[in-house]
């Protein structure tokens, strides 16, 4: 009982810590609250107990909750301003460019050129013991936890192409797999909705075991890996856990967990052994932000998964107005659909499996959504700007979205440029640049970064 | 205050000042209906490869073809009062904005489009490097490409009250193999911001980059037959803004290739061998991966295993 109350204080502790943060803000929910989060450090495998430790525990003078001091103490009210026309000016752009700025520093260091596991096994473990019930975060956790994990499927799946996940849920004190590993978002999805019940116990060993079983069974190329969505503040083992841990960090799978409730130390050790990330949510938008970490491929261990020439297959898209019958739903399907180069059966969607002969089946855009993270754009350098109004060297707008690059004093504002074309960019178009379109449009307008084919 | 006046109070301050100083404001608020399902920004992205336009390959000269898609432009403008046109030319060195319909008068489009076009046709000339120019002639698609979804990002950060946003490619240069890895980028990011990518093929053979950007994105892919008529080719086509294309039958994808070509040969291949580190694409089995210099099927420290390896069913 001690545990579990020293945790549940903790965790109060942080609420009204970030509380306070939002409060101080007064921005719109997202941006103030990543920016409260960015406070707590960027949770890449920081456990969550050193700020823990850092803030100074005045809970005992509060009678007001945090909410109430927002409007008694911080009068959000009177920040608001007006500009020239009588209109009121947007929140407040200091705090913006501020979030911006971090989260491009945030960028910087994941830009370099670091060898990425791009074939990925992996295995989503969610809890759904009686703790999953709780309701700290609206609905409760288990509805919270299946929505981000939904979205975090779609997610892996766009930027994963040629990776495959199952889902395995812990409940009564045993693991059952949801699915089998497999390479299709909709039946994952629909499999996890259907099975939203949370009783019982949560056991860790169980799932690892079961995961660990899993996982042998897989190619050599591929990197195994596990994602654990725990809520519960304690495990209940049949064994000891620690061979079982000992276990997959032989077989070498990444096992990661994100903890909703409290900080344990079993996980904390499991992710050490393993070389996996452990954060603890915070609120929900926290939680989708650390789920959602996980979906760009990790920095890849050498000797965790073998280099190996995998024979793919790359169909051609069936004519149109031809009746044949699919090898995946085993009925007459007219027109649409691909054929296996090997065997010649018909599939529906790509990538899969031929289920006739096994020959992977993927078309190359597949392979290219993939490409973005070998060849990562360079990180934009800052410049300062200067009181010197009207530089000569630098141009009036933006070179990608032609956004003016002074404000309306006809003072410089913050931007940033490309090393390599030395072009100028707004704040806007490096986060967009960085993060959706891999490609600097600078660099590729201009002929002579081109290699000549 | 006008419409522009209106939604743009959204954005940023310094743009706010700048776009209100510019319009002639009509007193009266756009209400938001009028901001409706139809209103559409139009991107074009005008290849201006002297090398294409030159030679035999292209079925009409550069002024004939102008002239018709600057009767499209027009057309565009006269369908909604909201409507937007920006184009980028596609130049051979470089890429550039060449035209803006919300800014400058609006009796002179013409004179300004041709004087900018003419400008930058004059500096992409003089960037040409005597030993760089490759006889293959591809322009550099994938920079303006690039150019127009920033553009279109900008957009959609100005507020709710935003036009539909597409992109128009009038392409002839062939494809430069160099630029598959970014134009497959840029098309990936399309996809994710709903930004469908048409386009309209002017040279001889089909471009297998705009086929596949076309059918990811949900755009339209076109060949014109007759030249002559490109005009109508455009109107009818590529026309009609995203929400009334559900209403019209539009030409429908034919056998878009998706075979990879292979890194050691650029062969179009069906069945291959991918390196599963850097996922380069070979047809025959190697020792080595050339990309990234991986020896196959030696583990770096342990023992070794074979390398055919088939997942259990």
């Amino acid at each position: 009982m001690e545990v579990l109350t020293f945790a549940a204080k903790k965790f109060e502790c942080n609420k009204q810590a970030l509380e306070d943060g939002l409060s101080k803000k007064r921005g719109s929910g997202e941006k103030a609250s990543e920016e409260a989060m960015s406070n707590f450090g960027n949770g890449k495998g920081k456990p969550v107990n050193d700020e823990e430790d850092d803030e100074e525990d005045d809970g005992n003078e509060r009678d007001l909750e945090a909410w109430e001091r927002a409007y008694a103490d911080e009068r959000s009210w009177e920040s608001l301003q007006e500009d020239e026309s009588g209109l009121l000016r947007p929140i407040d752009n200091q705090a913006l460019h501020h979030a911006q700025y971090r989260r491009r520093l945030r960028s910087l260091s994941s830009a370099s050129r670091i060898q990425k596991g791009l074939i990925r096994y992996l295995y989503l473990v969610i809890d759904l013991s009686r703790a999953a019930g709780e309701m700290d975060l609206r609905p409760s956790r288990m509805v919270v936890v299946a929505k981000q994990v939904e979205a975090f499927i779609r997610e892996f799946f766009d930027q994963n192409p040629l990776s495959q996940i199952g889902l395995v849920a812990i409940k009564d004190g045993v693991a059952q797999c949801l699915t089998d590993l497999g390479g299709s978002p909709e039946s994952h999805i629909k499999a996890l909705m259907g099975k939203l019940g949370c009783s019982g116990e949560a056991s860790l060993q169980n799932a690892l075991e079961l995961v660990h079983d899993q996982l042998n069974q897989i190619p050599s190329y591929g990197h195994r890996e596990v994602i654990i969505l725990y809520s519960a503040l304690s495990t209940c083992d049949p064994g000891d856990v620690m061979e079982t841990i000992q276990k997959c960090k032989k077989s070498k799978i990444r096992c990661s967990v994100i903890g909703l409730s409290a900080e344990l130390y079993i996980c904390k050790y499991l992710c050490q052994e393993t070389g996996g990330l452990y954060s603890v949510a915070l609120d929900e938008a926290h939680l989708k932000d650390l789920i959602l970490e996980h979906a760009p491929p990790p920095p890849a261990i050498a000797e965790f998964a073998i280099a190996n020439l995998i024979k793919m297959g790359f169909p051609q898209r069936a004519a149109e107005g031809v009746i044949s019958i699919c090898s995946c739903h085993k009925e007459a399907k007219f027109g649409g659909g691909y054929i296996c180069p090997r065997c010649k059966a018909r599939v529906c969607e790509l990538p899969t499996e031929c289920r006739i002969c096994g020959l992977t089946l993927v078309s190359s855009p597949h392979l290219a959504r993939s490409y973005h993270h070998l060849f990562p754009v360079t990180p934009f350098d800052d410049v300062a700007p200067s009181l010197v109004p009207n530089q000569h060297r630098r141009p009036k707008n933006c070179f990608g979205c032609q956004e003016s690059l002074l404000n309306h004093g006809n003072m410089p504002v913050r931007c940033v440029t490309c090393p390599k074309c030395k072009q100028f960019f707004c704040l806007d178009c490096d986060i967009y640049i960085h993060e959706s379109l891999h490609n600097c449009p600078g660099c590729e307008s201009l002929r002579d970064s081109k290699s000549v084919d | 205050m006008n419409a522009k006046g209106f939604c743009h109070t959204t954005d940023k301050i310094g743009s706010t000042r700048k776009s209100v100083l510019k319009h002639k404001p009509s007193m009266t608020p756009v209400s938001s209906k009028q901001y409706a399902d139809d209103v559409s920004l139009l991107m074009v992205l005008l290849d201006t490869n002297p090398l294409f336009w030159s030679s035999t390959a292209a079925p009409l000269s550069f002024s004939k073809f102008l002239s018709q898609v600057i009767s499209f432009l027009n057309s565009i403008l006269l369908l909604n009062q909201l409507n937007q046109v920006m184009v980028i030319a596609t130049g051979l060195n470089s890429c550039d904005y060449v035209y803006d319909s919300s800014s400058g008068p609006t009796n002179q489009r013409v004179e300004t489009l041709l004087q900018k076009l003419q400008e930058f046709v004059v500096k992409d000339e003089e960037l040409n490097k005597d030993d760089s120019v490759d006889r293959i002639g591809s322009s550099l698609l994938s920079g303006s490409l690039s150019m127009a979804l920033c553009y279109i990002q900008r957009v959609f950060r100005s507020g709710l009250l935003h036009p539909q946003p597409r992109i128009l490619c009038m392409h002839g240069s062939q494809d430069g193999p160099g630029q598959y890895v970014a134009i497959m980028n840029s098309i990936f990011s399309a996809q994710r911001s709903m930004v469908p990518i048409d386009s309209c093929v002017i040279g001889s053979q089909h471009s297998a980059f705009l086929q596949q950007a076309s059918y990811i994105t949900g755009g339209v892919y076109l060949k014109p037959q007759q030249l002559d008529g490109l005009f109508q080719y455009l109107t009818t086509v590529f026309g009609t803004d995203l929400h009334s294309r559900s209403f019209l039958q539009l030409p429908k994808p034919v056998g878009v290739d998706f075979r990879a070509s292979c890194f050691c040969h650029k062969n179009t291949i069906d069945m291959g061998y991918i390196c599963s580190v850097c996922l380069s694409i070979f047809c025959k089995h190697h020792k080595k991966c050339s990309t990234c210099g991986s020896a196959f099927g030696q583990p770096q420290t342990s023992v070794s295993t074979s390398n055919q390896k088939r997942k259990a069913p």
